[in-house]
């Protein structure tokens, strides 16, 4: 028993160890920079359901429950200890399709935000569909961009 | 902080997780032995109960269990504990030992195979029944002993698994050799493998919340087995199990699995009946730090990239 407990206050320890070393607020000037990183071919890709009508739809329910805690409800950034980047910023509205999903795909392991391989690749255009949609006006207008 | 202070903070945050922690939409894969690639979301705690029912020739059948603690530490750790126990019927009911289990993301980024590092440390007795893996020389006739005399036997184990997973059209495949060395009694390194493939029921997402959609299902199938050791590695003396899985990923952050196995050859137990049930927090990290009075932390999802 005093084996066990030792085992799970090195657990807790641990876990508080990764917790304490988490990832600083962001620096604005710096956020986007995976963007960058896109390579030429994966940027150039285009989004086989940029004209299906339930993408943006099916992309919001998706956003909901798998990136809103992050990212805000309404992509507008994270809050308090969930400092996901804005999707509403410019860096993110003008990306084009292909460099969205490229880092949906591969996530920033570095920096806390996992692959998202696991969504297989018709839901993560969806997902592009509606993280795009956050920058039309009609969109726009029902969260605060930061 | 003393000790009791530090218990009960600990307990009061593991009360109020379960009372008002935020639940996460889960997207589990279906295995029950197989690891693919995709590690806990950082911050999050997967807490998870399994089950498995099995037959013995030569003795009684058993059901066992285990509890597992699964937390996302960092986007590329992802660290668990497990508390297994198991009933004989016509026998009685043991506490089997704890494991620890780590693993490590060794890319960045996604790559044609995607390698993962797992390292875990056993501390079970010879009761221990879960079958979490099969390795060695492990067969039916070695959980033939009576509770009482196979809790004697005690085992600390290093086990080390090399999972390459990838994931194509929807498709996951995974294969994950194993290498395991047990601590005590100078016995030799033994091997055995777990592979497995899935596909969730539908590749598109619906519009609308469901639970019954398509895509909250994913099912596969998945093989494991033992490789003997090192003096005597290969198939001999060995058992090998198939078993089609299946898991239900609910909106209420609720996830179900089931999986019937089904033993190949003689040393195998005919028929294994395993189940699982899991739901996932997020925020746990960040709850922890906070209620141990540390800065909030845990950022999942943190940034697009960039040095800060």
């Amino acid at each position: 028993m005093i084996r066990l407990v030792c085992v799970a206050g090195f657990f807790l320890s641990l876990s508080l160890l990764a917790s304490a070393q988490a990832i600083p607020p962001s620096s604005q000037n710096t956020l986007y920079a995976e963007m960058a990183k896109v390579p030429p071919k994966a940027a150039a890709r285009g989004n086989p359901l940029a004209r299906d009508p339930e993408a943006i739809g099916a992309g919001a329910k998706l956003y909901k429950q798998h990136c809103a805690e992050c990212h805000g409800e309404t992509g507008e950034g994270g809050h308090g200890s969930k400092k996901g980047p804005s999707l509403r910023a410019p860096e993110v509205q003008q990306a084009s399709a292909g460099a969205l999903f490229w880092v949906l795909t591969n996530g920033v392991v570095r920096r806390g935000m996992p692959v998202w391989s696991k969504l297989p690749e018709p839901q993560r255009w969806q997902l592009v569909s509606y993280v795009k949609s956050l920058g039309s006006p009609s969109v726009r207008a029902e969260g605060s961009p930061r | 902080m003393n000790s009791l202070s530090f218990f009960a903070r600990l307990g009061f945050g593991l009360m109020a997780l379960a009372l008002f922690g935020i639940p996460a939409y889960p997207q589990e894969s279906p295995y029950i032995v197989t690891y693919d690639h995709y590690l806990e979301e950082p911050g999050s705690l997967d807490v998870e109960y399994f089950s498995t029912f099995g037959t013995q020739r030569a003795g009684n059948d058993f059901h066992s269990y285990w509890v597992e603690f699964e937390y996302g530490a960092t986007a590329w750790w992802t660290t668990e504990v497990y508390l297994d126990g198991q009933t004989t019927f016509g026998d009685s009911t043991v506490f089997t030992g704890f494991r620890w289990e780590n693993r490590f993301r060794l890319l960045q980024r996604e790559h044609f195979i995607n390698p993962v590092l797992y390292i875990e440390y056993e501390n079970t007795n010879g009761a221990d029944k879960i079958l979490k893996e099969v390795e060695g020389h492990d067969v039916e006739a070695d959980f033939g002993d009576p509770n009482s005399l196979a809790r004697e036997e005690h085992d600390h184990e290093l086990e080390f698994k090399l999972i390459l997973s990838k994931t194509f059209k929807g498709w996951n495949v995974a294969l994950n050799p194993i290498a395991t060395k047990n601590l005590t009694g100078g016995e030799p390194w033994e091997f055995g493998y777990a592979i497995g493939t899935s596909r969730p029921l539908a590749l598109k997402a619906s519009a609308k919340a469901c639970n019954f959609c398509a895509e909250n299902f994913t099912a596969g199938v998945e093989m494991y087995g033992g490789l003997g050791e090192r003096h005597s590695f290969g198939l001999n003396e060995t058992s090998h199990y198939l078993a089609p899985v299946v898991a239900w990923n609910l909106p209420s952050s609720w996830t179900l699995r089931l999986s019937p196995g089904f033993g190949l050859n003689d040393n195998s137990h005919r028929f294994l009946l395993r189940w699982g049930v899991s739901r996932e927090f997020s925020g746990f990290g960040s709850a922890i730090s906070r209620l141990f009075g540390g800065k909030p932390g845990g950022t999942p999802g943190g940034t697009l990239g960039g040095k800060q």
